[in-house]
């Protein structure tokens, strides 16, 4: 006889990296900063997901993937939260929070319309500032500060 | 060779640097024809008109002795055929040893510094910066009062929108002033603009009745409040006339203080409060172009 499951069935990973306590809201930003739609590996995702910590929380498990530092850390942006594990043969080899990277370059539109970066082909520089908690960009061209309501990705 | 030193942004400079500044344009005040600029070639990029601006800098140029190649607004230059500012900097930048440009996009003129092998002179980029007025402005008050510190600024108008005086009011953060803020409710100085008076550990006061801070300031900085920055136009109508300054207004004020505008004027000075000897605003052009001067030398290494 069948017993009934009550979690979602999810392979283990032998390789890989696993991302947890990604704010749920942020999950598919987080998803699209580390490029994983267009990834050829497998890629595992839930979101929604209770968490006696943060609510609700997502997940992302990537099969046969470790991520540089500067990668993983653009994610701070959208989710400060995270945790970073890596698997190595069904093992935790590493596990660790990320950082808040100091600068954001490329993949972050400036919200004001009348910057250089929004009409000529000139890629966008930020430096990350933190105003009461809240991670706010300032346009290294134009100087004014894009905040995570104005935040739109290139 | 010297290192180059673009000037795009008042934060670029120290605030050691800043009065370096103010001490060459007072050199140049005193003897303004110095041909240091002999054998340079300086263009002046004028993207956008502004006459004003762009008459001061060849002035400093000319009095220099400098040549200037250049074009005053972009429908006469390659830009209307769709060529991009890094190839027309570039392009200029193998024609001349110094560029001043001026342009109608936020962050052009970084963006332009990165690309070029010749300094950029700022002459405003769109809303964000325009430093050689900001330090005009520095000069003019240090040259009225002595100093720069222990000073009571009143910045009069629209103070949401304007630039300069952003610029300036951060510039003077550096140093001990006390700031009154004079303006609509609508138009009041943005908290990102406060938070630098306020991390310096300096005070603020702010009023929407001019008369009031006619007898507490030194420097009394007014500028001019255009009708399209209000949402409702009968507000505007409402307001307008407050902030006109008139010479019956000027009679108890200290015998130092002196009236400042970055000019155009529109109707905010009554043409009267010209001849009054407190009247400071078109000596304070006069002084662009000495700062001009003193900033085509520092960048360029010269001085």
């Amino acid at each position: 006889m069948e017993t009934k499951r009550t979690e979602l069935k999810v392979s283990a990973l032998e390789n890989g990296t696993v991302i947890d306590h990604i704010p749920a809201a942020s999950l598919f930003q987080a998803i699209k900063i580390l490029k994983l739609d267009k990834a050829k590996n497998q890629v595992y995702f839930g979101t929604n997901l209770s968490s006696q910590k943060f609510g609700l929380k997502g997940i992302i498990k990537v099969r046969d993937k470790f991520f540089e530092k500067e990668e993983i850390n653009k994610i701070a942006l959208v989710a400060p939260t995270a945790t970073l594990i890596e698997i190595k043969d069904f093992e935790v080899a590493h596990k660790g929070k990320i950082d808040t990277p100091e600068t954001v370059e490329n993949f972050i539109k400036c919200f004001n319309p009348k910057c250089i970066t929004n009409h000529q082909a000139v890629p966008t520089k930020f430096k990350v500032i933190s105003d009461n908690g809240e991670m706010k960009l300032r346009c290294r061209y134009c100087e004014k500060t894009t905040t995570q309501a104005t935040m739109e990705f290139n | 060779m010297m290192k180059k030193r673009s000037l795009i942004s008042i934060n670029d400079y120290s605030k050691e640097e800043q009065i370096n500044i103010l001490d060459l344009a007072e050199e140049f005040e005193k003897e303004p024809r110095q041909k240091i600029l002999d054998d340079k070639v300086i263009a002046t990029l004028f993207f956008e008109p502004s006459t004003r601006t762009r008459l001061s800098f060849e002035s400093a140029i000319s009095q220099l002795g400098g040549k200037i190649i250049g074009f005053t607004d972009a429908a006469s230059s390659s830009v209307s055929k769709g060529e991009t500012l890094m190839d027309t900097i570039k392009t200029v930048a193998n024609y001349s040893d110094l560029i001043v440009m001026r342009h109608p996009l936020d962050g052009s003129a970084r963006w332009a510094s990165e690309v070029s092998d010749v300094p950029i002179i700022n002459a405003g980029d769109g809303a964000n910066q325009h430093p050689t007025q900001c330090l005009l402005d520095m000069y003019s008050i240090r040259k009225t009062q002595g100093s720069l510190d222990n000073i009571h600024i009143a910045f009069v108008g629209d103070l949401k929108y304007g630039r300069t005086v952003h610029s300036l009011v951060i510039a003077l953060s550096q140093f001990n002033t006390t700031f009154h803020l004079v303006s609509p409710e609508e138009l009041k100085l943005p908290s990102a603009v406060k938070k630098y008076i306020k991390d310096a550990g300096l005070n603020y006061h702010q009023y929407t009745d001019l008369n009031e801070v006619m007898d507490k300031v030194d420097i009394l900085y007014m500028t001019r409040i255009q009708k399209e920055r209000f949402a409702d136009p009968i507000e505007y109508e409402r307001v307008k006339n407050s902030y006109i300054l008139k010479n019956d207004m000027m009679e108890n004020t200290k015998e130092n203080m002196r009236v400042l505008h970055p000019l155009p004027r529109v109707n905010e000075i009554e043409e009267a409060v010209d001849k009054n000897p407190k009247a400071y605003y078109f000596q304070q052009a006069l002084n662009g172009v000495f700062v001009r001067e003193a900033l085509l030398a520092y960048t360029l290494g010269l001085k």
